[in-house]
């Protein structure tokens, strides 16, 4: 994949690579002015006094954030296992050959694919969240639309499994069931594993919508302190901050499985393209 | 998995160091007003209390558990603090009271977070066996819910900086203010007040923060919100104190216990005659004067 | 509220969607296709502006993209016009672009990673420099190739709209809101009138781009 990029252009020169040099220097002094301009107008306009920072410093507040990332960590974990669960099933829905299965799965598929998330957890939280809470509102509503959508990467990943794998299996005496589940599948996963964890990624930044339906979550929190402390944006930037970590850490591990998984799978996945099928 | 066993436990040391670090107790917000503490009011729990023609009463009696709606993120009204399980406000107060009436002490009352929208499915589904949470009586809403009270009436109000010059909608003209977006009071300005700009967020605390930038002229809502903030920020901000609306907020029951209707409009009865309603008034929202108790109505 | 009256309310609702997406559309597809040259281009400092831009945008929630608009933009004294309204609609429109592009430009990126290394070696060959090859060559073609995963990108930017709805913008999501606090007893039907007309938006994109892809698309 780093091929077409690299032959976009020649290898520097000499003269290239000074004005490379000059370049890097003239943004980096930019960028310090536009930073230096931000800092200047936020102290200016007083948000950046000890008094809106002064209560990240008490291990109250340290912990109260650190039990909303958690909660919102439950949350996306939980829904993801469930999500990839769903995604398996309406995957094999889709790719069943008889119509009268498949078609009821692609109107279930394209429903709740269609239709935004915030909505989704609303409509749990409002029309079942008496009897279910706010914690499985939140985890129904993330599930059912990212379970859609895992649904068709999983099936993209068995469609990109060689024909020959199948009949081989079939050729060995195996079930249609378990050419599925022993052969098919297993690649299938290994081979979209970076796809599914990115869009686990998406999944987990779904999970902020929480607090609008009384979940706890990580914002919740930031709203609940910066409302107390009256330091709306100071908190603002570190719930922003550990949603960034949290979301580099999983997309490390992505990157990581990428590596390692791919090389067990026949299934000819361009993974770089397939990276693309994740929907925000 | 070398790699990723040292990621998690770097992630490990970080969270370590991170609750590690913080100092004790907790900080006191700083905007808080008046300064003195303030001793809250005590109930005295009327243990003799049976109002057994109430399912609702009698099933929560023998859970050993009251279940209130209440609202988390009202200052002054429902609140619950950083770090804090149990709200606080004004709303919080009348449930204590009206559950000490009923015979529940206050520790044996269950505060569950309602938000406006589903205030009603909560008490259909018997979720909650009562709310207090800023829930203005209307015809549309005693279709499906039973309301004890008024415990107060409340009016849409603004709150402006201490150096405005608004002093009523009137002078809205041209000016921006904010409230939440789809609320009455958003709705309200929107069409009685065309020459106002309406500014809507998904909280009021986001409002606060743009008047205290300047953003916006004014936020409006019910007065008894406003209230809160009016004592969260001392100084900075004032309620205008001519409400334009009516909005009298009941005890949300649910529907046909009359029963319990009955019970809940003595038990606030009582505490506006023996100066309890008063106390918990001033306990949470400040100065009582110049508010008057409401009327119970017992349609 | 009677019935047309809820229909005007998600008339004007559907309305306000569309035009946060349709600025934020042209926006993201201007500012990705940008990040995308800018993570292909032979200059260092350019390749790794783009892509820390783009890891910590993609990775931070879209609500508080939209929060730092929002809230912080007017600090730098960045506004547009006196009209609040507008205002806000700027900063949402900023965000969902800020926020799209990324997911525009790693499309963009994987499409180019597409393109037969000999069309770039041609180019060069022919002496075209690096913003020739990339205008000329290679992102006409990557544009064609991608359409499939970019409808995805854009039919999840039209959902993200919903978003705006908690920062000064009436659309469909505001829309709901006002009607369930009006008739709370229709909460179930208005909630199926919007997942219905949020459908309906994302059914009409999707034939767009099945018939762009139709017409445009490049099978290797």
């Amino acid at each position: 994949m780093t091929a077409p990029t690299e032959v976009l252009f020649d290898a520097p020169g000499p003269k290239a690579r000074r004005n490379n040099v000059i370049l890097s220097i003239v943004s980096a002094l930019v960028l310090a002015g536009i930073v230096a301009f931000a800092v200047w107008k936020f102290a200016d306009a007083g948000q950046l006094e000890a008094a809106k920072w002064y209560p990240f410093t008490f291990a109250q507040i340290q912990l109260v954030l650190l039990q909303g990332m958690l909660a919102t960590l439950k949350v996306a974990v939980v829904a993801a296992l469930l999500a990839l669960v769903v995604g398996v099933v309406f995957a094999l829905l889709r790719l069943s050959s008889r119509r009268i299965i498949s078609l009821p799965g692609t109107i279930v598929l394209e429903f709740f694919r269609g239709v935004p998330v915030l909505l989704l957890i609303f409509a749990m939280f409002l029309i079942f969240g008496n009897t279910i809470g706010p914690f499985w509102s939140v985890v129904i509503g993330l599930t059912l639309y990212n379970g859609m959508v895992l649904a068709e990467i999983i099936r993209a990943g068995i469609l990109a499994v060689p024909k020959g794998q199948k009949e081989a299996a079939m050729a060995i005496g195996l079930r249609s069931g378990q050419v599925m589940s022993l052969v098919l599948m297993p690649q299938a996963l290994r081979a979209m594993m970076p796809t599914i964890i990115a869009q686990i990624v998406v999944l987990l930044k779904d999970s902020a919508l929480g607090f609008i339906v009384t979940y706890q979550d990580l914002l919740y929190q930031v709203n609940l302190i910066g409302r107390e402390y009256n330091n709306l944006l100071p908190t603002f930037l570190v719930g922003a901050v550990l949603f960034i970590i949290i979301n580099m850490i999983v997309a490390g591990i992505a990157r990581w499985l990428e590596k390692h998984l791919q090389r067990k799978t026949t299934a000819h996945v361009d993974a770089e393209g397939l990276s693309a099928k994740t929907v925000t | 998995m070398k790699k990723l066993s040292m990621s998690i436990a770097s992630i490990a040391v970080g969270l370590l160091a991170l609750s590690g670090c913080g100092q004790g107790g907790s900080p006191d917000a700083p905007a808080e007003g008046g300064g003195e503490t303030k001793t809250a009011p005590e109930y005295t729990v009327n243990e003799s209390a049976d109002v057994a023609d109430s399912k609702t009463w009698q099933a929560a009696k023998d859970a050993g558990e009251l279940k209130v709606g209440v609202k988390f993120d009202q200052p002054g009204l429902g609140n619950v603090k950083a770090g804090s399980k149990t709200p606080e406000g004004f709303d919080i107060e009348i449930a204590k009271m009206v559950g000490a009436e009923l015979g529940f002490k206050p520790d044996q009352l269950k505060f569950t977070e309602t938000v406006s929208a589903n205030r009603e499915p909560f008490l259909q589904q018997g979720n909650v066996d009562m709310v207090v949470a800023t829930y203005t009586i209307n015809d549309e809403r005693k279709k499906v819910v039973d309301f004890a009270g008024p415990y107060y009436v409340a009016g849409q109000d603004l709150l402006v900086a201490t150096d405005s010059d608004i002093a009523g909608p009137e002078d809205l003209a041209g000016k921006k203010v904010c409230s939440v977006d789809g609320s009455t009071p958003a709705q309200n300005i929107e069409e009685k007040y065309k020459d106002a700009q309406l500014v809507t967020y998904d909280t009021y605390s986001k409002c606060v923060t743009d008047l205290q930038s300047g953003s916006v002229d004014a936020v409006t809502t019910d007065d008894a919100i406003l209230r809160g903030y009016a004592a969260q920020f001392e100084g900075e901000f004032k309620v205008v104190g001519k409400p334009f609306t009516e909005e009298p907020y009941g005890v949300g029951l649910p529907k046909d216990d009359k029963a319990l209707r009955d019970a809940v409009n003595d038990a606030l009865q009582k505490g506006m005659d023996d100066g309890k309603w008063k106390e918990a008034f001033e306990y949470s929202l400040g100065s009582a004067d110049g508010v008057k108790m409401p009327e119970i109505d017992r349609y | 509220m009677d019935f047309p009256e809820l229909l005007r309310l998600f008339g004007s609702g559907i309305w306000g969607t569309l035009k946060l997406f349709t600025v934020a559309l042209i926006g993201s597809f201007v500012l990705g296709t940008i990040l995308a040259g800018m993570r292909v281009s032979p200059t260092p400092v350019l390749r790794i502006a783009a892509s820390t831009y783009i890891n910590v945008v993609r990775n931070t929630p879209l609500t508080l993209v939209m929060f730092f608009c929002a809230f912080g933009l007017p600090f730098l004294d960045i506004r547009f016009g006196a009209s609040s309204s507008f205002n806000s609609f700027v900063y949402a429109t900023i965000a969902l672009t800020a926020y799209t592009a990324c997911f525009v430009a790693e499309t963009l990126k994987s499409g180019i990673a597409t393109i037969p290394v000999g069309q770039a070696e041609a180019a060069r060959a022919v002496g075209l420099t690096f913003g020739q090859t990339l205008n000329e060559v290679i992102l006409p073609q990557a544009f064609r190739t991608v359409i499939p995963p970019l409808g995805s990108v854009i039919i999840a930017m039209l959902k993200n709209t919903s978003i705006a709805s908690a920062f000064n913008n009436r659309e469909l999501i505001s829309a709901m809101r006002n009607a369930i606090e009006l008739r709370g007893d229709l909460v179930i039907a208005i909630l199926f009138g919007t997942a219905l007309a949020y459908l309906l938006l994302a059914l009409i994109l999707g034939r767009v781009f099945d018939y762009l892809e139709r017409k445009l698309v490049i099978l290797r």
